[in-house]
């Protein structure tokens, strides 16, 4: 059970702020990070998993300050994440990809197999990784990143690239990863996925945080309807 | 006082001559995103032919000067963007590197061709006039390297900064689809600033030419500097490159006046370039780890471990037969093609499954045979220490270099390199004050050497596989594909990098033990700097993914210098050849051997 505090965290590339003095509190279960694009939300993935440094503000993972550690010590302290652009390791296979993060983890391999079968991709463990498709490579990625037993699990736009059906048995596998006491932060543009499963929801817009709450709380407020729902 | 003000002078003039050059790349670099390795190759061959033009033809300087950089260079600017360039746009930085390195070969090759070995005295500009400024004296050329500094400066700035072209060229760069969307042509704003920087290498390589002498390599290698003062501007602002090459020009400049002139020193001033290249290395800001896009490159399939015993079993039985019915002059070129297809196998690790692209391999070997022949032991211990130093060695250039990836990191071994080369293996230290050094040999005969040089070619291409296979190999080609994935994944992915460059090290060291035992005698002229990028191409030709690909590249290279003293009139053509087939082959580092591969999985299936 994590809690994942950020606080006052301020991003700027040049002339734009790209995330501006956002505080946030991520409880076990599963927490939507919504927003239009360009509100943020990747570069606070960034920021969280240690790619970016922030120009300002503070990370910390269970009362620790993690500002200043890098990506593979955050890793090791349980922070996993996938990417909005597909990261696999294109000229690996798919069940080496998995096979990377286990050993990282010092974990045995022959898990690589259960988790391709766990998030339904066990059909391409053969495969060359960059062949497979879209929606598949984001399984990939989520595949891996349960490969490094993770506390904290950051997903961006998972389900981009899924069908309806492959899409809710992804909602239920996201329940699932929560029961079993994983803090899950899902950036994701299908509503449904969002109000249907999140236990939390914070909304970005233009770097700045606009409302936290429930998905009750966030589909009844105002600026949001404005800035996103429409 | 006043010899502080001629040092200066000089160091100011020299440092002009360096901003030219540097000014063309940085054009280049910025507006088709191609580093070119070649620029400083293009300058010496327009140099030869400035040369042609106004010492063997009698031509005016002026007219000679004006069809050099006004016509000729442009000219070859625009074919070598048509033909080689535009067809790597996007390409990842080591294919782009490799047909660069492809260019500078091929036109050393040329420049042999056409102008064979023999003294050529260029005489300087305005060689009546100078002056006086207190009691140094600022001879006309100084005058018109330095005006030449000033308009070209001048004029790239207005170019980028006051033209609509140079706009265009800056909004290329960011986005040439938008650009192309908004009527710019991006194709003619590329082959436009390779004109442009064709034209200023040829204008800087012509300035230096009474100072360095017409000489294929040392001109070429002299832009070593100018990659220097371009990377003050981290290849983008020209001020600052035009900054860092003056600065370069008088710290050289000094280091001539108050540095004592012992043997070391001398070889210190002479690597300043390459010591400062690396201290602009380390204080670059450190790259960001790559987000976006998946990477992947077909490599060819590994072998299972049953593949490779038949495999290294069929190939032991041929070279004993070889070894039993060749004469010994062939056994012993054979075990040379063996060394260097061990080479080839540091290579296999370090570029073909790593994706680290190094221009500076050879100097591992030399690192090796110096020790083995320092050593003076023909004990195998020997061998295996010339390994250890190599890795320790390689250890150290990553290392130095962990803040860097990319075409920085190629930049940078190639700064080791000639580091290496000036302070170590063309010094004293290396070989001794006669240059060169006896090699006591673990075995005697060319057919016991060929059969030790087999025997280890095959024992480290079974290391290179297994390699693959395992975890290491997971994560080398893991990190190749997306540092930032690995990141995330608690690999310290800067760790993986020492550790190969170290292994790979040791390969090549190891090699470099085998050739120096082989050769018996080992001189600093075996390990010449330019050494590194026949080899770089040659395991690109043949494929730097496969064991195979080590095998045929280690072969063709030991054949290169056997054809060409055999047929005097075809070796400038081989080179040529050399650096167009690496330019043309650049796309496919799987190289010759996967034809081989592609055709034998056709047959089967």
């Amino acid at each position: 059970m994590s809690t994942l505090r950020v606080k006052g965290v301020t991003v700027r590339f040049g002339e734009v702020t790209a995330v501006d003095d956002v505080t946030l509190t991520v409880e076990p279960g599963v927490t939507g990070l919504i927003g239009p694009n360009g509100a943020g939300k990747t570069t606070l993935f960034d920021v969280i998993s240690g790619l970016r440094r922030p120009s300002a503000g503070q990370v910390s993972l269970d009362e620790e300050d993690i500002t200043s550690k890098g990506p593979h010590q955050r890793s090791r302290m349980g922070v996993a994440r996938t990417f909005q652009r597909l990261e696999v390791f294109g000229s690996l296979t798919v069940w080496e990809n998995v096979v990377v993060a286990l050993e990282s983890r010092r974990r045995p391999a022959r898990l690589a197999g259960e988790l391709l079968e766990r998030v339904g991709i066990a059909k391409f463990a053969d495969d060359q990784a960059d062949t497979v498709p879209t929606g598949a490579a984001r399984l990939l990625e989520l595949a891996r990143a349960l490969a490094t037993d993770p506390v904290l699990l950051l997903l961006d736009e998972p389900s981009s690239g899924l069908d309806r059906a492959e899409t809710e048995e992804f909602g239920e596998l996201l329940r699932q990863l929560s029961a079993e006491g994983r803090s899950v932060v899902l950036v994701e543009h299908n509503m449904d996925l969002v109000m249907g499963y999140c236990d939390h929801v914070h909304v970005l817009n233009l770097g700045r945080l606009l409302v936290s709450g429930t998905p009750d709380v966030v589909r009844a407020h105002e600026g949001v309807r404005e800035a996103y729902l429409g | 006082m006043t010899a502080l003000l001629a040092y200066t002078i000089f160091g100011l003039v020299t440092g002009g001559a360096y901003a030219v050059v540097a000014g063309g790349l940085v054009l280049t670099y910025s507006t088709s995103k191609v580093f070119n390795v070649g620029h400083g190759a293009i300058g010496m061959v327009m140099a030869f032919l400035y040369w042609e033009l106004a010492e063997n033809r009698g031509l005016p300087q002026w007219l000679a000067l004006l069809l050099v950089v006004g016509v000729g260079a442009p000219l070859f600017g625009l074919v070598v963007e048509r033909f080689i360039m535009r067809r790597l746009t996007g390409a990842p930085v080591g294919i782009t590197l490799v047909a660069g390195v492809g260019v500078l070969v091929g036109l050393i090759g040329v420049a042999q061709v056409i102008w064979p070995p023999q003294a050529r005295p260029v005489r300087p500009f305005l060689d009546q006039l100078g002056v006086h400024v207190g009691q140094s004296f600022v001879s006309g050329h100084d005058l018109v390297t330095l005006a030449c500094a000033v308009l070209v400066a001048g004029g790239l700035y207005v170019l980028l900064n006051r033209t609509r072209t140079g706009l265009a060229m800056r909004a290329c760069v960011d986005a040439p689809e938008l650009a192309s969307l908004y009527g710019t042509r991006p194709t003619k704003l590329s082959a436009l600033s390779w004109a442009i920087g064709s034209a200023l290498a040829a204008l800087g390589g012509i300035l230096l030419t009474p100072v360095v002498q017409l000489d294929y390599v040392t001109m070429t290698l002299l832009v070593i500097t100018a990659y220097t003062a371009a990377l003050v501007g981290r290849l983008r602002s020209l001020p600052w490159t035009f900054a860092g090459a003056l600065g370069l020009g008088l710290v050289q400049s000094y280091a001539v006046a108050y540095l004592p002139s012992s043997p070391f020193w001398i070889s210190f001033r002479a690597a300043i370039p390459a010591l400062l290249l690396f201290v602009v290395l380390l204080v670059m800001p450190q790259s960001p780890l790559r987000i976006g896009g998946v990477r992947g490159s077909r490599g060819v399939a590994t072998p299972s471990a049953v593949t490779t015993g038949v495999a290294a079993a069929l190939f032991g039985a041929v070279v004993v037969v070889l070894a039993l019915l060749v004469d010994p002059v062939v056994a012993a070129q054979l075990a040379l093609g063996l060394v260097f297809g061990i080479v080839m196998l540091s290579m296999v690790l370090l570029t073909g499954y790593g994706g680290v692209v190094s221009l500076g391999q050879f100097t591992f070997v030399g690192v090796g045979a110096v020790t083995v022949a320092r050593l003076g032991s023909s004990s195998p211990l020997a061998l295996i220490a010339g390994a250890g130093v190599a890795a320790v060695v390689g250890a150290l250039i990553a290392l130095t270099a962990l803040r860097v990836s990319g075409l920085y990191l190629a930049l940078a071994t190639l700064g080791f390199a000639q580091l290496m080369d000036k302070l170590v293996l063309q010094s004293p230290i290396a070989f001794g004050v006669r240059g060169s050094l006896q090699v006591p040999r673990l075995v005697e005969s060319p057919a016991a050497q060929l059969l030790l040089a087999a025997g280890t070619f095959v024992l480290v291409g079974i290391g290179v596989l297994a390699i693959r296979r395992g975890r290491l190999g997971r994560r080398m080609i893991a990190v190749k594909d997306s540092s930032a994935a690995c990141a995330t994944l608690g690999l310290n992915v800067r760790w993986i990098r020492v550790w190969v460059f170290s292994l790979s090290a040791a390969i090549a060291g190891l090699a470099g033990g085998l050739f120096a035992q082989l050769r018996e005698t080992v001189a600093a002229s075996d390990f010449q700097l330019f050494n590194n990028l026949p080899l770089l191409l040659f395991a690109v030709i043949a494929g730097v993914t496969s064991v195979s690909g080590a095998l045929l590249g280690g072969v063709l290279l030991m054949l290169l210098p056997v054809l060409q003293s055999g047929f005097p009139a075809f070796a400038g053509v081989a080179v040529v050849l050399l650096g167009v087939a690496a330019a043309g082959l650049s796309r496919d580092p799987n190289g010759l051997v996967s034809w081989g591969f592609r055709a034998w999985s056709w047959r089967r299936a």
